[in-house]
């Protein structure tokens, strides 16, 4: 008489566990049935995993039947799953090179390639924190020699001689890199070496090609520069919390860092050349000396195949990415994890280009 | 009638309890073997792994590498040298306060005393290495930088301690504090364990020659430890040469070999390299790391082979007594 009673006092809980369950994942949700029914499975990029999150929060929220699912893995490894058919896209913050061009993708049609998509950009910081300085300007050819670690003092005459305002200690600088290879060190330094050439002497790369401090990912950065003395260091704009952001010099002016300006950038750089139809890989210009842009960006890539092998997940990756390059979708990757909206005109560039993919 | 069937039966029983036992017998002997043959066939599926995959990477142009060494023996010995420095500056650190500690358990802490404090040294080896990391960066390290500018200020003549000072304090005497620590747990429960079984005679003989108490820890404590202790450290030695998380996490990394220890250029460690890089890496560099990790296998390897001959050498030492 006791065992049955006890099952079933047994199943009656796990009832009410399951029940509640379902019911704790839908608080204040309203999910739509949508036209979208199926699962989508991509990695890459961990500096897009934040933006990832909230763009399949959002749609899924509008798609019942739909997931998504975002590993952040890395743009390396991203790559990699996407190449062999792993994954269904994949995200990326540098676009497919000419060798992955040329070889093979698993989930694509034979004979076609993959194609980027320019949807992610995110600011990039140089973020200081100086006993008594408040604003600090720089322009690319000093940040080049600051982090070179030919210029070691902060009241150095070339400094100076850019904050005429500023009363700079006499004291070392403590310039932090990233200690792990990313797409953001690959940005910065892209942009020291083709605004201050000269004063760089090394090209752009994902780990850092000199010596100096550093820490582990942009926590780790803002970490030292926060705890450190008179440091200086660089991370994505949305980690920079209370830190001082330098205005960098742009032409004759110097610009601080707004979303507006950095997408300015992005809105003025020309297409790679060379590439498909399509395949919308950005060279970004960051020389220029257009007035109201900040050159220091990280732009990061959602690849996807120009046709897919099975004609249902050409349907969901473009209804999804045709949601990420909307208004809506970049106003939300904008609001939680400060990100700058791609402009008007290159959005119309990327919708066309998804509205390709078959 | 009783007495002649109480016997068979007896005798029935006893034979099946013997089929029995040696069922159970070849049961277990199987299970152990096959536990046995296990561990080998999965370290000798480690070593091909690591030994196939690394391949690419040693016979490629060393250009395709990432920084672009000369070779890849250039890219490997600055983290190897690394590895084994900061796991070396971590021993020397920690094994005499583990010792110190193990003695105060086993010889003078009242009974009261003693085992709390055991328990919490274990305590200590359950924490995990990233929250060890954590209080490396957000506690250990800023609070180390004006100590180490004082010291390259004013011993930097002496090679460990040349300038210039790390700005946030990053460095691998940093890295050696926290891998210390974590080190500490292993090493101070195994010597106090070795301690205890301390053969009482041999104490009390000592104190009957008039011995004081450090005087008999020093002739029969020790002697009887040594190898016990050896072989702690080299456990210990194991971990720290192993550690990744606090080390990515607190290390400011460089491609370089230097003895210098303050400084904001150090040699990174081959464990830490690899958790910093692969996520990013792709191709060819994916296998140059897996390379690193066939080097740091054949470190531990060679280590704790040195650690076993060191500590079999002193056995028969003591038998030969």
């Amino acid at each position: 008489m006791l065992a049955p009673r006890l099952a079933l006092g047994a199943l009656a809980a796990l009832v009410a566990l399951v029940v509640s369950g379902c019911a704790a994942n839908e608080i204040g949700r309203e999910v739509l049935p949508g036209s979208l029914i199926g699962t989508l499975d991509g990695a890459g990029s961990s500096a897009q995993s934040a933006a990832q999150e909230v763009w399949i929060a959002t749609i899924q929220n509008a798609n019942g039947g739909l997931t998504i699912n975002y590993e952040p893995s890395g743009s390396g490894a991203g790559r990699e799953a996407f190449l062999a058919g792993g994954v269904d896209f994949a995200g990326s913050d540098s676009a497919l090179s000419s060798d992955e061009l040329d070889g093979d993708f698993g989930s694509c049609v034979e004979g076609t390639t993959g194609i980027d998509l320019p949807l992610y950009i995110s600011p990039l910081a140089i973020i200081f924190n100086v006993s008594g300085v408040d604003r600090l300007q720089l322009d690319a050819e000093t940040t080049a020699r600051i982090f070179r670690g030919d210029i070691t003092r902060w009241n150095d005459a070339a400094i100076e001689a850019l904050n005429p305002d500023a009363r700079l200690p006499a004291a070392t600088i403590t310039a932090v890199h990233r200690s792990d290879t990313s797409g953001t060190t690959k940005n910065f330094t892209d942009y020291l070496a083709q605004a201050a050439p000269d004063a760089w002497g090394a090209e752009a790369a994902d780990s850092w090609p000199f010596g100096g401090e550093s820490a582990q990912g942009n926590s780790g950065v803002v970490n030292a520069v926060t705890n450190g003395l008179n440091t200086i260091g660089y991370a994505d704009a949305s980690r920079a919390g209370d830190l001082g952001i330098a205005a960098l010099k742009v032409g004759d002016e110097f610009v601080d860092f707004t979303p507006e300006a950095a997408a300015a950038v992005v809105a003025v750089s020309p297409l790679e050349e060379g590439r498909a139809e399509g395949d919308l890989a950005l060279d970004i210009d960051r020389t220029t000396t257009e007035p109201g842009t900040y050159p220091l960006v990280l732009v990061s890539y959602v690849i996807a195949c120009q046709q897919y092998r099975d004609p249902e997940i050409a349907a969901l990756v473009r209804g999804y990415l045709e949601f990420v390059a909307s208004d809506e979708g970049q106003a939300v990757s904008a609001e939680f994890a400060g990100s700058a909206p791609i402009s008007d005109d290159l959005a119309a560039r990327v919708l066309a280009a998804i509205a390709s993919i078959r | 009638m009783t007495g002649a069937t109480t016997p068979t039966v007896s005798d029935a029983a006893s034979g099946r309890s013997s089929i029995q036992a040696r069922l159970g017998d070849v049961i277990f002997r199987r299970l152990a073997l096959g536990a046995g043959v296990t561990i080998l066939v999965a370290l000798a599926a480690v070593a091909i792994f690591l030994v196939a995959q690394s391949l690419p990477a040693l016979i490629a142009d060393p250009a395709d590498l990432r920084g672009e060494p000369e070779s890849f023996w250039h890219y490997v010995a600055p983290l190897a040298f690394g590895t084994v420095w900061a796991a070396a500056i971590a021993l020397v650190i920690a094994i005499p306060i583990a010792i110190g500690i193990a003695l105060f358990i086993s010889h003078y802490a009242p009974r009261r005393l003693a085992q709390p404090l055991g328990y919490i040294i274990d305590l200590l080896a359950a924490v995990p290495s990233v929250v060890y990391g954590l209080w490396g960066i957000t506690v250990l390290a800023p609070a180390a930088v004006p100590f180490y500018q004082w010291l390259t200020e004013n011993m930097g003549w002496f090679p460990l301690f040349a300038p210039p000072a790390s700005g946030t304090g990053r460095t691998v005497l940093t890295v050696a504090v926290v891998l210390a620590v974590m080190v500490l747990p292993i090493i101070t429960a195994l010597c106090r364990e070795v301690f205890v079984q301390t053969p009482v005679l041999h104490e009390e003989a000592a104190y009957a020659l008039g011995a004081t108490r450090w005087e008999m820890i020093r002739i029969t404590v020790f002697p009887y430890a040594r190898s016990g202790i050896v072989s702690a450290s080299m456990l210990g030695l194991g971990r720290a040469l192993g550690e990744t998380m606090a080390v990515a996490m607190v290390l400011s990394p460089s491609a370089i070999i230097s003895l210098a220890i303050l400084t904001p250029e150090n040699p990174s460690t081959i464990a830490a390299n690899i958790a910093l890089n692969f996520p990013e890496s792709a191709g060819l560099q994916v296998n140059a790391l897996i390379a690193t990790g066939l080097i740091l296998f054949i470190i531990t390897l060679v280590v704790n082979s040195i650690a076993r001959a060191v500590v079999h050498r002193h056995e028969r030492s003591l038998e030969s007594r």
